[in-house]
């Protein structure tokens, strides 16, 4: 079964999303325990294929479904699923933020969408399913279907809310269907030219023919980034964002803020390395100083946006475009004409190690963030910061959890959040690029402010009383059923802290296999 | 100029298209308006994709003629195992055998053993991008009915589907 | 607002047609030679469908065998809209807010036309099915002709007649069987050591099938039975929600 894995762990969940609308209307309480065995299903799998890819010699594995190998066949008759280490660590990060989130969810999913669970379980294992298949598939066109499925039901698990989501989500849908068919129009464009829809083959026709003057592969690059872009709510395109992610059910927004905007970055950096390469995209193209203002503006812009936020999510929401702008900036960090003298490729896309960390850490914060606000306005009743007092009292291990969040956001060490500032700045260092720099440590004291506003008011009870008795409210935590995610959520910011030298790598392995790795 | 734009007719005629959806899915107020525009949008790649499948002079569908009898190597194998035993072509759906494409293919030969001809690439038209579309289409369609459910949801709660009034209430109850 | 927008449209359509010139890079309307057409992919479908899968639709064969998975992955899609759709409208009970109905009796003409027409429909859709092999053809196909017969006697008569005859929770179940079928075909083959959606290997153990040929063969017929089962149900359960409002009472 394991040499298997790499479509086990996306059949897990399928089966598991049928059977919980099958067997889910008829009896509600089959749907968590399904939910949890399909993730976990995913998660063995996943762990799996990630030892599979370290044993392996040129740490890639290849799987061809429906057994059109390479070999026998052209390659690129049929699919492949190609799995590399960055695709395999974001593969485990998957079900494991799903796991987390599906246990959290066990209180609101009711409150918020009654009489639907068995649907709600259904979309949210189908989510899971569609971010893992971007994950792991090396086919251009599957990606398509699969960012398609992960849209869709996105688009319905926030639509399921208030009517307030349902405006939301409309705009989210229209932008979502334009991102998309960019995509699919960019991959449109590289058909044309290359015959192939194997991101090793595009790549490989690319290379072989020279094509890299082509002004047809030019606008393929800029249509399927332009396509990325809005779904990955870079500046300026990113409205729909805040609108989507807070007014979003609880427990969606607890798996989609981690993680739709995060596997759109490793989309981002897989097109840019695997698809196109990384000879033209930091050889050929000149973008790297545009891009990098752009992300320093979307850092910035942010920051800022969260500040005017009354609103716990929709400030957390803000700080998810903040990040996407680290992400994105970090990746187009150059050392220009490095390609042109040889040098390692991380040596020349300084960004990437940290680009690609962040990816890691940045769906941990965010979703301990996200849970711990979840219960937070649960205690509080309302998702006001000014009605958050007493909260410490209340809840202390849920603010703890927050706190510990915060801390990540903020770069303390040693929370993972630290290092992948620190893998970020030292790129923006080695590239020269100060502004980028100047901009993650402006951001990083911004959030600090930003968070200990919230945390002062969690602190101290009701500061509005003037001559009442000052009585502690009572000790009411949270239950466990979310506690349990949301502890372990903080703890795994500590771990992935502590591992990150491991962590990075096995990310320097990934560009030192995608630079000099075979085609085959 | 006016062999530029024959040549590659199909391309202004998709990114025409496709302008126009997408100038009415940002442009227009009416959410459906906004919806007939993300449709027209979509139909605009299909149409780009179906274009670049297209082989001009004797291409034929992506479908072997005669349910492929004359190319499949099994059914060549029990023609040689019957000899001449079967007289005949007689196809159920009545067409007659007539020659299915340029060139030299041989008679219909089932005295005796035949090889399978092998089909020739360029009478058929690519089936690529056709497959490709099938799948474009219905997840458009599947974008497209969820769209309308969420537009649904939106005027039975706000009354209406103009855009600018819809931001107004919003507005109004986020301040509430 | 407009301006802006046209403005900006205008500039992405002269991006789009950046490099489209006469001898330039875009190959040309219906050049059998372009990257596209002549590509060793390419030419392989057209080649080697039959003796790989003796299917002569090299369409139905690059759709169910060797591009399989995204189909399995569209299938979900159309489940995901069914299911989706009916977690954003369905309502249990009436708020009370509906605009006025006008039911009446269906008239004589299209009454009779159309009970002598759906069952016409819905054979023609198997037909579209079983031909999907050898004639344009298929599962969506069938079940999008399938469906539409669904909905054209709710058009007729009532939403309530034809959600008699296709009640909501069977259209669910057999959306979710459809995709159960499609999945379980593609996992059979794993379970026999073959790679997922590999159907050559089942000749082994399906009845009456002794090449890994036939195997294929049959084994994108079983697919795409479970795609048309989704396909249709999904589609009179998508006008039941819309049409009614989420109420699964009373149709347009």
């Amino acid at each position: 079964m394991s040499e298997h894995s790499p479509v086990l762990l996306m059949v897990c969940p399928v089966f598991a999303a049928v059977f919980c609308v099958l067997f889910g209307m008829r009896n509600k309480a089959v749907c968590l325990p399904l939910v949890l065995l399909g993730l976990g299903g995913s998660l063995y799998f996943a762990v799996d294929v990630f030892y599979q890819v370290q044993a392996s010699s040129s740490k890639a594995i290849s799987y061809y479904l429906a057994g059109w190998n390479g070999t026998d066949f052209p390659r690129g008759v049929g699919i492949e699923y190609r799995v590399d280490l960055l695709n395999s660590l974001v593969l485990m990060l998957i079900p494991a933020v799903g796991l987390l989130a599906a246990l959290f969810s066990r209180e609101f999913v009711p409150r918020e969408t009654p009489g639907k669970e068995p649907q709600y379980y259904t979309l949210f294992l189908l989510l899971l399913t569609g971010l893992m298949g971007m994950t792991v598939t090396g086919d251009a066109f599957n990606l398509y279907v699969l960012l398609e499925v992960s849209s869709l039901t996105g688009y319905a698990l926030i639509a399921m809310g208030s009517p307030r989501a349902a405006v939301s989500a409309f705009q989210y849908v229209i932008l979502g269907t334009i991102g998309a068919t960019f995509y699919l129009l960019g991959v449109g464009y590289l058909y044309i030219k290359t015959g192939s829809l194997n991101m090793s083959g595009i790549h490989h026709a690319i290379v072989a023919h020279g094509l890299m003057e082509s002004p047809a592969i030019y606008v393929a690059f800029i249509l399927i980034f332009a396509g990325i872009w809005v779904k990955l709510a870079f500046f300026p395109v990113f409205n729909w964002l805040p609108n989507a992610y807070s007014q979003a059910p609880t427990s969606t927004g607890c798996v989609v803020a981690p993680l739709m905007t995060k596997v759109s970055v490793y989309i981002m950096v897989r097109v840019m390395i695997t698809l196109f390469g990384a000879d033209y995209v930091y050889g050929s193209l000149d973008w790297s100083g545009p891009i990098v203002w752009v992300s320093v503006i979307a850092i910035l812009s942010g920051s800022v946006l969260a500040f005017a936020q009354k609103d716990l999510r929709r400030m957390l929401t803000y700080l998810i475009v903040a990040e996407v702008g680290y992400m994105v900036g970090g990746a187009w960090l150059l050392v220009p004409g490095g390609m042109a003298r040889g040098e390692l490729l991380s040596q020349t896309a300084t960004g990437m190690v940290g680009t690609t960390y962040h990816i890691i850490s940045d769906a941990a914060m965010t979703l301990c963030l996200f849970m711990a606000a979840g219960a937070m306005i649960r205690k509080a009743g309302s998702s006001r910061i000014s009605s958050m007092y007493g909260l410490f009292s209340k809840s202390p291990v849920t603010m703890v959890c927050f706190v510990v969040g915060a801390l990540s956001m903020i770069g303390v060490p040693p929370t993972c959040g630290f290092f992948s500032k620190w893998y970020l700045v030292s790129g923006a260092f080695a590239a020269g690029r100060w502004e980028f720099a100047i901009a993650l440590l402006i951001s990083s004291l911004m959030n600090a402010v930003l968070f200990f506003r919230v945390i002062e008011h969690a602190f101290f009870m009701n500061p509005d009383d003037k001559g009442e008795e000052n009585i502690a409210p009572a000790f009411s935590e949270n239950p466990s059923s979310m506690l349990v995610p949301l502890v372990l959520a903080a703890a795994s910011l500590f771990a992935i802290g502590l591992f990150n030298k491991e962590i990075a790598g096995y990310l320097e392995q990934f560009l030192f296999y995608a630079q000099f790795g075979s085609y085959g | 100029m006016e062999e530029f734009i024959h040549s590659k007719f199909n391309y202004w005629i998709y990114v025409l298209l496709m302008m126009i959806g997408l100038w009415g899915m940002i442009a227009k107020n009416n959410l459906i308006k906004k919806l007939i525009g993300m449709s027209i949008f979509q139909t605009a790649i299909i149409l780009f994709y179906v274009s670049i499948a297209v082989k001009e002079k004797e291409a034929n569908i992506p479908i072997l003629p005669h349910h492929g009898h004359d190319y499949s190597p099994l059914a060549a194998a029990a023609h040689a195992g019957h000899g001449d035993g079967d007289g005949g072509h007689k196809d159920d759906n009545g067409h007659n055998a007539s020659p299915e494409g340029h060139g030299d293919h041989g008679d219909h030969g089932h005295a005796g053993a035949h090889d399978p001809k092998v089909p020739v690439p360029n009478e058929f038209a690519n089936p690529l991008p056709h497959v490709l579309m099938l799948t474009a289409i219905v997840v458009g369609v599947a974008t497209l009915g969820l769209a309308l459910a969420i537009s649904q949801k939106i005027f039975k709660h706000y009354g209406t589907l103009e855009e600018d009034e819809l931001l107004k209430k919003v507005r109004a109850d986020d301040y509430v | 607002m407009k301006v802006f927008t046209g403005i900006i449209v205008g500039c992405i359509g002269m991006l789009l047609l950046y490099g489209v010139n006469d001898t330039g890079d875009f190959p040309a309307w219906g050049d059998p030679d372009s990257p596209a057409n002549g590509s060793e992919i390419s030419q392989y479908y057209i080649t080697q469908t039959i003796v790989d899968t003796e299917v002569p639709n090299m369409v139905t064969a690059v759709l169910a065998d060797y591009r399989g998975y995204d189909t399995m992955f569209e299938t979900v899609v159309i489940f995901v809209a069914g299911i989706a759709i009916f977690s954003v409208v369905r309502m249990m009970e009436d708020s009370g807010w509906h605009a006025p109905e006008f039911l009446r009796k269906p008239d004589l003409v299209p009454k009779h036309t159309v009970r002598l027409l759906v069952p016409v429909i819905q054979i023609f859709a198997l037909y579209v099915l079983v031909h999907g092999h050898s004639s344009p053809g298929g599962g969506f196909q069938g079940g999008v002709i399938m469906g539409a017969s669904y909905i054209l006697i709710a058009l007729v008569w009532d939403l309530e007649t034809a959600l008699k005859r296709f009640p909501e929770k069977m259209a669910i179940t057999t959306a979710g069987v459809g995709i159960l079928i499609y999945a379980g075909f593609g996992f059979a083959p794993v379970l026999m050591g073959e790679e997922f959606l590999n159907y050559g290997i089942l000749h082994h153990v399906l009845p009456g099938v002794d090449t890994p040929q036939m195997a294929r063969y049959y084994g994108m017929f079983g697919v795409e039975i479970g795609v048309m089962m989704t396909v249709s149900s999904v589609m009179f359960l998508i006008y039941a929600l819309l049409a009614s409002r989420g109420l699964m009472k009373k149709g347009l």
